[in-house]
C-alpha cells in the first residue's frame, strides 16, 4: 500500500475540494442565486462596496439561511471526523466511532429531556451538550474504578452507560405527547442541519477550537498511543494523561456536534478510514486529512439532503445510506489494495 | 554509574510477584535475565519501564531514583524493545524508528529534521536502512526486531531493556540479533535482556540474573553462575556442560 507518497500535496487537494464545495454550496437551493450575485453578497458582507445586483430575498437566503448552514455542515463534519480519528487511536481499535463512550446517546437523552420539558432551540442544545459530557465523564470514572485493562473497561462501561441513556430516551419518547413532542423528538434524533442559525455557528465555534487545537498540536504523540500504554510510556509519553486529553477533546467535539445537529452517524467512522487509505496512519497527516475530508463529506451530503427531494431528507439518514455501503466497499477492497 | 535495583518487592493483589529483588548492571554490561515462565521477569521489566509503579524498594539509574523522574526523563535513561509488536495501525519503518525520538521534542511538536536524521542513523546502525519506506507490519519477524532495536537506539537512552527479543526469530536471526546486542555493549549501552535459552545467556551475556518465584535465585558472571544445578533448579531439566574451543556447550539430557 503506497500511502505515504506526498501526503502534503494530498492535504492541499483536500483543502481545495473543501473550499470549492463551500462556495458551490451557495448556488444550490430552492431559490436560485447565480454565482456573481453570491460573490457580490458575500463581498459586501465582508465590507467591500459592491453595487447590488441582487434582490433582498437573495441576500437573506445567502447570508441568513445558507451561510450558517454551510458553515455548520463543514464544521460538524470536521469535528465528527476528528473525534472519530482520535477515539480510534486511543482505543487502538479501527471500529471506534465518536459515540463509543456514549457521547451521542447522552446528548440524545439530554435533547429528548429538554424537548419534553418544553424547551426549544438553545435550551435543547445546552441540555444535549451537558448530558453528553456528563455521560462520558461517568464512563471515564467507571472505567477507572474497574479492575483489569483500562481500555477494555472504558469501552465496556461506554456500551453499558450508552444503553442506559438510550433506554432513558426511549422512556421519554413513551411518555411524550404523541401529537406534538414525540415527532419533534424523533425528528431531532434523526439528525438535521435545517434551521441552522448564526448563533449555532457561534456556539459551535468554542468547543470546536477547544477540541481541535490540542488534537492538532499533539497529533504526533497520539501515534504513540496506538502502540499501547507500555511502549508509549517507555518512549517517554505520559500515556494515561495524553489519553485523557485526547478523550476529552474528542468528547467535546462529539458533544458539540450532536447537540447542534442531532445524531449524524457514520461520518466519524467512515471518514477516518477513508483518510487513512489516502494518507496512511501517521496522525501528523491523518488528523488534517480527516478534518478536511469530513467537512467536505458532510457539506456534500447536506447539499443532497436539502436539494434532492422536495421535502428535506434528514442528514442522519443520508449519511447512513451513503456511509454504510461505502464502508462495505472499502472493506471488501482492502486485501487487493 | 549503571542501574541499581534494591529490594524491589511487588504484588498483584495479594499474590507476591517480586520479592526483595536486588541486583545491579554496570555501564557497558550485558545482563541476561533467566527464569521459568511466571518467575517475574516481565513484572521486573514493567517496574523498570515505569508502567508498574506500585512496587517497594528503589530502582536508581546513575544515582537518580526512577520514581522521581518524569516519563520523558526516564525514557532518556531506559529504552524498551518489546518481544513482538503487533501494531493495530500500520506505520512505515522510518516512522516507527522516529517514534523513539519523541521525548526529544516538546509534546506539541512533530519530529523535525534532526530527529529524522537520528532515526535514519539508528536504522543504518542495525543495517535496516534499506527498509526505510516499507510498512512495518509487512516485514518479517527478524526485520521487525531490527527496526524495534533501531527505535530504541534512536531514543538515545543508556540502558536497553529487551523482553525475549529472540523468542520469535529463526535460528540465524536469533544469533544475529544477539551478536548485534553484544556489539552495542561495546559502544557503552547497558543491556538487560530476558531469555529462555541458557545457552544464549552463556554465549552472549556478561552476567546473569536468575529469578525463581519472584526472588533472585542466583546473580553473577555468566560462566560462574550458570551451572547444571541452577538449570535443574529453574527448569527441572538435567544438563551436562561440555567445554569446547568456543566456550561451554549446554547439553540437555533428554530421552530420545
Amino acid at each position: 500500500m503506497r500511502t505515504k507518497r506526498r501526503p502534503v500535496t494530498k492535504l492541499m487537494v483536500l483543502l481545495a475540494v473543501l473550499l470549492a464545495l463551500f462556495h458551490l454550496s451557495f448556488l444550490w437551493g430552492r431559490l436560485e442565486v447565480p454565482l456573481p450575485q453570491v460573490i457580490g453578497i458575500l463581498a459586501e458582507r465582508c465590507g467591500l462596496s459592491v453595487t447590488p445586483t441582487w434582490t433582498d430575498t437573495m441576500a437573506v437566503a445567502v447570508l441568513h439561511i445558507r451561510l450558517p448552514r454551510i458553515l455548520l455542515a463543514a464544521m460538524v463534519g470536521c469535528a465528527l471526523s476528528a473525534a472519530g480519528t482520535a477515539y480510534q487511536c486511543v482505543f487502538q481499535n479501527p471500529m471506534a466511532s465518536p459515540d463509543i463512550l456514549g457521547a451521542s446517546s447522552g446528548a440524545c437523552f439530554g435533547a429528548a429531556l429538554a424537548i419534553l420539558l418544553g424547551h426549544s432551540g438553545g435550551g435543547v442544545t445546552a441540555l444535549a451538550f451537558g448530558f453528553s459530557l456528563l455521560t462520558v465523564g461517568l464512563v471515564y470514572l467507571i472505567g477507572r474504578r474497574a479492575r483489569g485493562s483500562r481500555i477494555l473497561n472504558m469501552l465496556l462501561a461506554g456500551m453499558m452507560v450508552s444503553s442506559l441513556f438510550s433506554a432513558g430516551t426511549s422512556y421519554i419518547k413513551l411518555v411524550a405527547d404523541p401529537s406534538s413532542k414525540l415527532p419533534e423528538i424523533t425528528y431531532w434524533l434523526m439528525g438535521s442541519l435545517s434551521g441552522a442559525q448564526g448563533k449555532d455557528v457561534v456556539f459551535f465555534l468554542g468547543p470546536l477550537l477547544m477540541g481541535l487545537i490540542p488534537l492538532v498540536l499533539l497529533r504526533w504523540r497520539v501515534n504513540l498511543l496506538t502502540l499501547g500504554e507500555e511502549e508509549a510510556t517507555a518512549m517517554g509519553v505520559d500515556a494515561a494523561r495524553l489519553r485523557l486529553v485526547v478523550i476529552f477533546c474528542a468528547t467535546l467535539l462529539t458533544a458539540a456536534s450532536v447537540s447542534v445537529s442531532g445524531m449524524i452517524g457514520w461520518v466519524g467512522l467512515v471518514i477516518p478510514h477513508f483518510s487513512c487509505r489516502l494518507v496512511g496512519n501517521d496522525c501528523r497527516y491523518l488528523f488534517p486529512a480527516s478534518m478536511l475530508m469530513g467537512g467536505s463529506f458532510l457539506l456534500l451530503v447536506d447539499n443532497i439532503s436539502r436539494n434532492l427531494l422536495a421535502t428535506e431528507i434528514p442528514i442522519g439518514i443520508l449519511t447512513a445510506f451513503i456511509g454504510a455501503p461505502f464502508f462495505l466497499y472499502l472493506m471488501t477492497r482492502k486485501e487487493g489494495a | 554509574m549503571g542501574i541499581l535495583v534494591q529490594g524491589v518487592t511487588c504484588a498483584y493483589g495479594s499474590r507476591p510477584v517480586l520479592q526483595d529483588v536486588t541486583f545491579s548492571a554496570q555501564k557497558g554490561e550485558f545482563l541476561a535475565v533467566l527464569g521459568p515462565n511466571g518467575a517475574g521477569k516481565s513484572t521486573l521489566f514493567r517496574c523498570l519501564l515505569g508502567s508498574m509503579r506500585g512496587y517497594s524498594g528503589t530502582i536508581t539509574v546513575d544515582g537518580e531514583d526512577l520514581r522521581t523522574l518524569s516519563p520523558g526523563k526516564r525514557a532518556k535513561k531506559i529504552a524498551y524493545i518489546p518481544q513482538s509488536h503487533r501494531p493495530t495501525f500500520g506505520y512505515s519503518v522510518l516512522d516507527t524508528a522516529l517514534m523513539g525520538t519523541t521525548r526529544q521534542r516538546s509534546p506539541f511538536l512533530s519530529p523535525g529534521k534532526p530527529q529524522v536524521e537520528r532515526a535514519r542513523e539508528a536504522l543504518r546502525r542495525v543495517g535496516a536502512d534499506h527498509l526505510e519506506g516499507r510498512e512495518f507490519s509487512r516485514l518479517s519477524g527478524g526485520e521487525q526486531q531490527l527496526v524495534l532495536l533501531a527505535r530504541a537506539i534512536a531514543q538515545d537512552s543508556e540502558i536497553l531493556v529487551m523482553d525475549e527479543p529472540a523468542s520469535s526469530l529463526d535460528y540465524g536471526n536469533q544469533l544475529r540479533i544477539l551478536s548485534m546486542v553484544r556489539e552495542l555493549t561495546e559502544e557503552g549501552y547497558t543491556i538487560l535482556l530476558s531469555t529462555h535459552d541458557p545457552q544464549q545467556a552463556l554465549w552472549f551475556s556478561h552476567r546473569v540474573l536468575a529469578l525463581e518465584n519472584g526472588a533472585v535465585a542466583a546473580e553473577g558472571p555468566a560462566r560462574e553462575v550458570l551451572t547444571a544445578d541452577l538449570i535443574r533448579r529453574l527448569y527441572r531439566v538435567d544438563t551436562a556442560f561440555w567445554d569446547t574451543p568456543q566456550g561451554p556447550m549446554i547439553l540437555p539430557e533428554v530421552k530420545l
